[in-house]
């Protein structure tokens, strides 16, 4: 593949993440062979593909959660698979992840939840830890619910909760797993606007994981298409659009019929609903 | 599960006494660092403890008031009734208090901690924690485990006591033994090396409540049906352990 993702500007900006040949298996069944991506400084980098193309296990590998197989998982310049426990840690320090349903810790306020990694990680006086808290919920919109427990929030308002939290630490990269989920188009808009806002304002590296194709083309710099275990397609969101495999095409579009089939592989139809008469 | 099923129950066995084994060396090595946040702690042992109190002081009574029926009954078939205080102290130090708190600890706290961690690991946010660099087991399993090990002793000490006063309403105002010959006999007859015998059992028994109640929590499959069968087995896994380990400890104390 000739590094499609690529950007076309002068001098191409530096990989945070780069994922090479890539062989992983869970309980036997493959879900990698040889995926190949890049994630680059500062872009916002679209991970796509049908359910169940191991989108999260690509962001278990990244965050080291599970080790590759085989091939390389190089962050911020270090091979994850080499890295000690302290390292693995101090690595994960430079990132935040948005996980699908916020996964905020249910015995804390909002408050509390976003002060959660800055109380672990640093002394700061209280006075800087409330003021830093206040200025992330601010930026999500949500500083008047600091005092609210996650039960009292919504899907939209505990992933905003859960975006502050990602972002209080100040990380260079920052992980979106499945963020458009079970959204009112209200809540939608706002988080869109939000990933793309954090990159801008902040700097912030984006990796998202989506099947939401549209969503995702509206802001993603580079974009990934995964399928059958590795990058079916790469590009910006538009050249996808326009190619021309019937995979791509497939899922670009959203239809029943093409590479992947509507029906789970199964025995004959009419041999099956005769042998339900017989019977 | 399916491992389990082609190893054998035996060798199933002892795979996971290894796991929890080892699970117990991970959880003491973050015992000292859980400690910076003693506020975590405290909570723990409010949310063990605290909260079990009113079941304890409950069973506590009943069982007391029992002792003194039935050992009033047992004890003037020899005409020795004068003893019953004794006898009702030896019997909860030693044994009832520390043994019955522990299957009561096992039913109200341990799967209050494994249904909360199995939900909390359900919910991602044990995952959270890691990808924040903070370690769960510090932060979540360390202060829970400690908590119940803390927790045990002072709940069956209450036990004890309440169980007395029941055995003393049931002995003395009941049954009309005197009360300085109830009292007088237990201060006499009992030693401190009983004390210490059911103390020693009522930690053990926390070490072991809470620990399998902190493992099956951590390791619960992350669905509903997992994290019931997860809290299932925390009750018949600690009641079980529970009783072995008073067999042995009485043993070792005699």
């Amino acid at each position: 593949m000739t590094s499609p993702a690529a950007p076309q500007s002068a001098a191409p900006a530096e990989v945070v993440v780069e994922v090479r040949d890539v062989h992983y298996a869970l309980g036997g069944r493959p879900i990698f062979s040889g995926l190949d991506l890049t994630v680059r400084r500062g872009r916002i980098t679209a991970v796509m593909g049908p359910s169940g193309t191991g989108k999260t296990t690509l962001l278990k590998l990244i965050t080291a959660q599970a080790l590759a197989d085989r091939g390389q998982v190089l962050v911020l310049g270090r091979d994850v698979a080499a890295l000690s426990g302290a390292a693995v840690y101090a690595m994960r320090r430079r990132m935040g992840m948005l996980f699908q349903n916020g996964a905020l810790l249910t015995d804390l306020d909002v408050f509390e939840n976003v002060a959660f990694p800055v109380r672990e990680h640093t002394d700061l006086p209280e006075s800087l830890v409330r003021r830093l808290v206040l200025t992330k919920l601010q930026a999500v919109g949500l500083r008047g619910a600091a005092g609210l427990m996650p039960a009292e929030l919504s899907g939209g308002m505990a992933r905003r909760v859960a975006l502050a939290r990602a972002i209080v630490m100040d990380p260079e990269i920052l992980i979106y797993d499945e963020p458009f989920v079970g959204l009112d188009p209200i809540s939608l808009g706002v988080i869109l606007r939000l990933i793309k806002h954090m990159n801008a304002a902040l700097g912030i590296t984006s990796v998202v994981v989506s099947h939401d194709v549209n969503e995702l083309a509206s802001i993603a710099d580079d974009s990934y298409l995964l399928s059958s275990g590795r990058v079916a397609a790469a590009g910006a969101p538009a050249q996808l659009r326009a190619s021309n495999s019937a995979a791509v095409r497939q899922f670009m579009t959203g239809s029943a019929e093409g590479p992947v089939p509507f029906h789970y592989p199964a025995p004959d139809y009419t041999t099956q609903l005769l042998a339900a008469d017989e019977s | 599960m399916s491992d389990g099923a082609r190893n054998g129950p035996l060798l199933e066995g002892v795979r996971r006494l290894g796991a929890v084994s080892l699970f117990l060396l991970q959880l003491l090595a973050q015992c000292l660092p859980s400690l910076a946040r003693p506020r975590l702690l405290v909570h723990q042992i409010y949310n063990a403890g605290a909260r079990s109190l009113i079941i304890i002081m409950l069973s506590g009574l009943f069982v007391g008031m029992v002792l003194g029926l039935q050992g009033y009954n047992l004890l003037q078939r020899f005409g020795s009734e004068q003893v019953l205080g004794t006898a009702a102290a030896l019997g909860l130090l030693k044994e009832l208090g520390p043994v019955i708190t522990a299957l009561l600890f096992a039913g109200r706290a341990g799967t209050a901690l494994t249904s909360e961690i199995g939900l909390m690991r359900a919910t991602d946010q044990l995952t959270a924690m890691e990808i924040m660099a903070v370690d769960p087991l510090r932060y979540v399993a360390a202060p829970r485990f400690l908590g119940g090990v803390i927790a045990m002793p002072l709940l069956a000490a209450v036990f004890s006591v309440i169980g007395l006063l029941g055995a003393q309403l049931i002995g003395v105002q009941l049954m009309g033994i005197d009360q300085g010959v109830f009292w007088s006999q237990m201060q006499s007859s009992v030693a401190l090396r009983d004390v210490n015998e059911g103390i020693v059992k009522s930690l053990v028994f926390g070490g072991a409540c809470s620990l399998i109640a902190v493992h099956e929590g951590y390791h619960a499959e992350p669905t509903a049906e997992g994290v019931g069968l997860a809290t299932t087995r925390t009750v018949v896994a600690s009641s079980v352990i529970v009783l072995l380990l008073d067999y042995v400890l009485t043993a070792a104390f005699l």
